[in-house]
């Protein structure tokens, strides 16, 4: 079917028309149900941490509260946008954009399954790890073009932060390309699907997790660390600065940054699905591989974000810098040496 | 036009426009981020030679972390353009001194491969993936360069930390985390029996 409605765009449009139409339609078929899970992930978030905290969270606006995001949305759509006094309006206007672009154009090379990605490139890890460094200037430039003592702490906490705890991501992904022998995130699921634990029909033992248990342990606590959100959340800190790089947004402009952070986390939790969960591969035999699995992996690293943000106070900003640089680091370098000579003794599993 | 010339006109324009305004913005973060386009666009351009390791690389290394730092530290600093304009003209001639020199070095490496000097290690098209090619001729041809390469960031790194790193001083009260962390409530707390006090 979708070829003949290729062939059927070609017919109208010619051979490059038709390929330019065809893939601004898939990339609206990613960013459109992202924008979706996004907006409700907040609805989770919110009734999900109400249950942990014996409430019931949203419960008024439709059936259980479940067009309490499209009200929120409405409502912070009519509120106006202030600008403040000596503010740089241009890069004030401009921060938002910047911290939401790198988390929905990483999705361009995110695959869904065996065939289904936009752009499927060889050094796609190596793309969504250059697009996430960049989310980093959303936050510098919203604190500085504030023109605020608060807004601009708030951003050099969360730039130290998040540069940190990306080189501790960046280590932790060497040691699974040096297991799966690929930057390619398909390949690196394929990878996975491979083994002895596979054969027995027991697959999910074969999975980088448990091969790879410390990285994938610092992998998603930087994934926490990265996206700001709870035990790390510095950047708000509403005790000692008030709400960090965004405290004099208001409206859309600040929906775009609260916006930004949940995409971050899908993002996240979707890489570590894909790199360490064994993305759409099925965790047993006698089930097939399919996309639901993802979707199901993705959305159970989603309710863990959740959970320990209602677990767990928060760190102190000294600790946090000390978990990133003197535990998270040193624990990577030693990891890429274990698995480099787990590798070229006989013992290597990954051949 | 080509579709492909189009895009390689665009990012063109984009750097030089980048580039020349990281020298007339006045506010020296709008030079900061002029720079990080002049750098995106050049990594887009090597996009459209094929060389997308180093267009990733160039992306994630500079726009990533170098002008990250930049820009912490151009925000951290009270600059007063008038002053830094001042003696514009005592230093031209050795600003342009020095421009003309890269201008020519410049020349002599696009001249050359123009005129097809050079040899070419990576041959275009040539199927293989651009990392994996980087990576083979880093690790076998290039080997010894490349370490020699490492010895000097490594010591680069223990310069800097020797440079910056201090002892805590004599007065300070920090407590090493690791400690802290151990702490259990029975160290902090002490629980008091009081006999209880005659009610009226």
């Amino acid at each position: 079917m979708m070829e003949a409605f290729q062939q059927f765009l070609g017919e109208f449009l010619g051979e490059s028309g038709a390929l330019a139409v065809w893939t601004l339609l898939k990339i609206v078929a990613v960013v459109l149900p992202l924008l979706g899970a996004v907006a409700y992930l907040t609805y989770a978030e919110r009734k999900i941490i109400g249950f942990m905290q014996v409430r019931v969270g949203p419960q008024r606006v439709g059936f259980k509260g479940l067009l309490q995001p499209i009200a929120d949305a409405l409502k912070l759509m009519f509120k106006e946008i202030i600008i403040p006094t000596g503010a740089d309006k241009t890069l004030f206007l401009l921060a938002p954009v910047l911290s939401m672009i790198p988390a929905l154009a990483a999705w361009a090379v995110v695959p869904f399954n065996d065939t289904l990605v936009i752009a499927d490139v060889d050094a796609s890890l190596l793309f969504v790890l250059a697009l996430s460094s960049f989310g980093v200037y959303g936050i510098i430039l919203a604190g500085w073009a504030s023109n605020s003592k608060y807004a601009l702490l708030g951003a050099m906490r969360s730039a130290a932060q998040l540069i940190s705890y990306e080189i501790a991501m960046g280590m932790a992904l060497i040691t699974v390309l040096m297991v799966s022998n690929s930057l390619n995130l398909g390949a690196i699921v394929g990878a996975q699907g491979q083994g002895m634990f596979v054969d027995l029909g027991a697959g999910f033992l074969s999975w980088n997790w448990l091969p790879l248990l410390p990285m994938f342990v610092v992998y998603v606590v930087s994934g926490v660390a990265e996206t700001n959100r709870a035990p790390f959340d510095m950047a708000e800190g509403e005790a000692e600065i008030v709400a960090g790089f965004h405290v004099e947004y208001s409206g859309m402009a600040f929906a775009i940054f609260f916006l930004a952070e949940y995409a971050n986390m899908i993002l996240v939790s979707a890489l570590t699905a894909l790199l360490f969960l064994g993305g759409w591969l099925s965790p047993v035999g006698f089930l097939p591989d399919s996309i639901f699995w993802l979707f199901a992996k993705i959305a159970a690293l989603l309710f863990f974000f959740l959970w320990i943000r209602a677990t767990f106070p928060r760190y102190r900003y000294d600790q946090v810098m000390r978990l990133g640089w003197k535990v998270f680091i040193p624990l990577c370098f030693v990891w890429i040496v274990v698995v480099g000579c787990w590798m070229m003794s006989p013992l290597n599993i990954w051949k | 036009m080509e579709f492909k010339s189009f895009v390689f006109y665009l990012f063109s324009l984009l750097a030089v426009f980048g580039a020349l305004r990281v020298v007339t913005a006045r506010n020296p973060v709008h030079a900061v981020l002029f720079l990080v386009l002049a750098f995106v666009s050049a990594a887009g351009i090597w996009m459209l030679l094929e060389a997308e390791f180093l267009a990733i690389t160039l992306v994630l290394v500079y726009v990533g972390a170098v002008m990250v730092l930049f820009l912490f530290v151009v925000m951290m600093l009270d600059i007063n353009i008038d002053r830094l304009r001042e003696g514009f003209w005592s230093y031209l001639p050795l600003g342009a001194t020095v421009g003309a020199l890269m201008v020519l070095e410049m020349g002599v490496i696009l001249a050359g491969s123009y005129l097809g000097l050079f040899e070419h290690a990576i041959g275009a098209g040539s199927g293989e993936s651009n990392v994996k090619a980087v990576g083979r001729l880093i690790y076998t041809d290039y080997v010894y360069p490349f370490e020699l390469a490492s010895i000097i960031l490594l010591v680069g790194i223990i310069a800097a930390i020797a440079l910056t790193g201090r002892k805590p001083k004599a007065g300070n009260k920090a407590i090493d985390p690791a400690q802290q962390v151990r702490v259990k409530a029975s160290d902090r707390l002490r629980i008091v029996s009081m006999p209880i006090e005659k009610q009226e």
